[in-house]
């Protein structure tokens, strides 16, 4: 069974999708949690830690599927440009995918906090309890969250632009349709 | 150059096929930026926030004090153990309720932002705890020694603080604004009485200590008991009054020279109807008590090098078998109090943008 060339293997693309909904609702649990004041703020708090290192887990599973399977070419008629651009957001984003549990995780450690995914799973610290590290590490984990969240708005512009615009495929390859030529 | 500008654009369009889809490409990305936005709170300016409550409470203080706590700023670590006696088993699953020696770091402190108050300036002490078990799960509370909070909500706590701002001219809060406060809020009737009668003990070896806020224990079938507790001290109450500003650190050390100093935690349940969302009602004087343990402290350390300096003291980290009640209280303590720690501790890293970066004025 060959898979069309110009589309992603379904274990991308389902883990894409899947990962797209759990990091987006991420990024607003994040913001959200860290202004409320109300009820909210507990929930929020106490699925931010599980769905974190399910993130984590699940990028991991990720960019072994990536190396595998190498995503489809991008069209020969895309500027350098484009290109380039496509090149560096990507591995931004596997970056960011992998770096902000992480960070996570290290800052909780260095607050000195118990690492509760619930009421009863806890993880090990991965750093020693330090105040200093603890605010270095949750200053850079909101500054890479805005970094994932502007990256992540870049990521859907252009898919919007190659779906809209260029209609070259590009989007059809992650959505799974074919393109309309 | 621009011919040949505008020649591409036409072409763009023309294989685009109208303008929509760039409102598309642009529009989507901005909507969602926008929600994110005013989910953080940013669009909208009026929502109470843990930032905001940390803002006013520095305003209040009359200035902000690098490294240290926003609220309770003055106070001395403590380390020891706390004794499970056991009996609260059958009502919870939590580790330090078992028989045993569970090693406990805490703070003392007296209410207020400034580190430097007299001790003597308020009457409300405060004890917060750490305790950590076995399996690495923790129990952190914060008591104080009042029976019973002045507000039940965050937005009304918000309002107590804003009719508490000193007054530019006098240096104090306004007196007609603080009535206006109370008048709007009866529900402070019970800490109103309290607070009359209360005066700043000697010690912080003889004071009670309460939890405020209702949570629950869960016990190994998974059924809830809703809870509050207290700290009851094994130190006989004294009249005496403090001599000076900072007699409290002192007479610590004293009395941890001559031996360690035990209080009683005493849980008391709720019978149905008894308000566990409401922290400005005590319940009735007859419900069941269980003496849990015995917290026993044997020594003190100045807070800027204890132990107890970088710890949080955040009432919603528990370990299993205990939760959160409905209080509404919780949550705002939790984010608060995580918005005062991360500053203080980017005042104890130096970073850029925080108040240790300023040069000091006075």
């Amino acid at each position: 069974m060959a898979r069309p060339i110009d589309m992603f293997v379904w274990p991308a693309r389902l883990l894409h999708w899947l990962m797209a909904a759990m990091i987006l609702a991420m990024l607003f649990i994040g913001v959200g949690m860290v202004a409320s004041v109300s009820e909210r703020h507990d929930w929020l708090v106490r699925v931010h830690k599980p769905l974190g290192i399910a993130i984590l887990l699940l990028a991991v599973l990720r960019l072994a599927v990536r190396l595998r399977h190498p995503p489809p070419p991008l069209p020969a008629d895309l500027p350098l440009l484009q290109r380039w651009a496509a090149f560096a957001s990507h591995w931004l984003l596997y970056a960011l995918m992998l770096a902000l549990p992480l960070v996570g995780w290290a800052m909780l450690s260095a607050g000195g906090y118990p690492v509760m995914l619930s009421h009863s799973l806890r993880l090990p610290a991965i750093l020693p309890a330090n105040g200093v590290a603890f605010a270095v590490l949750r200053h850079l984990h909101a500054w890479l969250a805005v970094l994932l969240f502007v990256t992540f708005l870049a990521h859907l512009g252009a898919a919007l632009y190659h779906g809209l615009v260029r209609r070259d495929g590009v989007l059809g390859s992650m959505v799974g349709w074919r393109p309309r030529r | 150059m621009g011919s040949n500008w505008s020649g591409s654009l036409h072409r763009m369009m023309r294989r685009a096929g109208g303008w929509w889809r760039y409102g598309v490409i642009a529009g989507v990305p901005l909507a969602v930026a926008a929600a994110w936005a005013y989910t953080a709170g940013w669009l909208a300016p009026g929502r109470l926030t843990a930032p905001r409550i940390i803002d006013q409470i520095q305003v209040n203080s009359g200035s902000v004090y690098p490294g240290y706590r926003r609220a309770h700023a003055k106070g001395v670590c403590v380390i020891g153990h706390f004794v499970g006696s056991g009996a609260l088993q059958p009502y919870s699953t939590a580790q330090v309720f078992m028989q045993g020696d569970i090693p406990v770091v805490g703070r003392f402190a007296i209410a207020g932002g400034n580190p430097y108050a007299p001790d003597g300036s308020v009457p409300v002490r405060s004890m917060a705890l750490r305790l950590t078990q076995p399996n690495g799960q923790q129990w952190r509370t914060g008591m104080n020694s009042m029976p019973v909070n002045a507000v039940a909500t965050p937005q009304a706590f918000f309002e107590q603080l804003q009719a508490q701002q000193p007054d530019l001219a006098t240096g104090k809060p306004d007196p007609a604004r603080l009535a206006a406060f109370f008048a709007a809020h009866p529900e402070t009737a019970p800490f109103r009485a309290w607070a009359k009668t209360a005066r700043p003990s000697a010690s912080f070896a003889t004071n009670n200590y309460w939890s405020l806020n209702a949570f629950e224990l869960v016990d190994a079938q998974g059924a809830k008991h809703a809870v509050r507790w207290r700290m009851v001290p094994e130190s006989a109450a004294e009249d005496a009054k403090g001599q000076g500003d900072n007699y409290l650190a002192a007479d610590l050390v004293q009395r941890l020279a001559a031996g360690p100093l035990r209080w009683h935690l005493r849980v008391t349940f709720a019978e149905p109807g008894d308000p566990t969302a409401d922290a400005t009602k005590a319940w009735p004087a007859d419900r069941r008590e269980i003496d849990a343990g015995t917290l026993e402290l044997t020594g003190t350390t100045p807070q800027d090098s204890g132990a107890c300096r970088d710890i949080n003291y955040d009432p919603l980290v528990l370990p299993d078998g205990i939760q959160a009640s409905d209080d509404p209280l919780l949550p705002a303590r939790s984010a608060a109090y995580a918005a005062s720690y991360l500053r203080r501790t980017s005042e104890e890293a130096h970073l850029p943008g925080t108040a240790a970066g300023k040069k000091e004025t006075r």
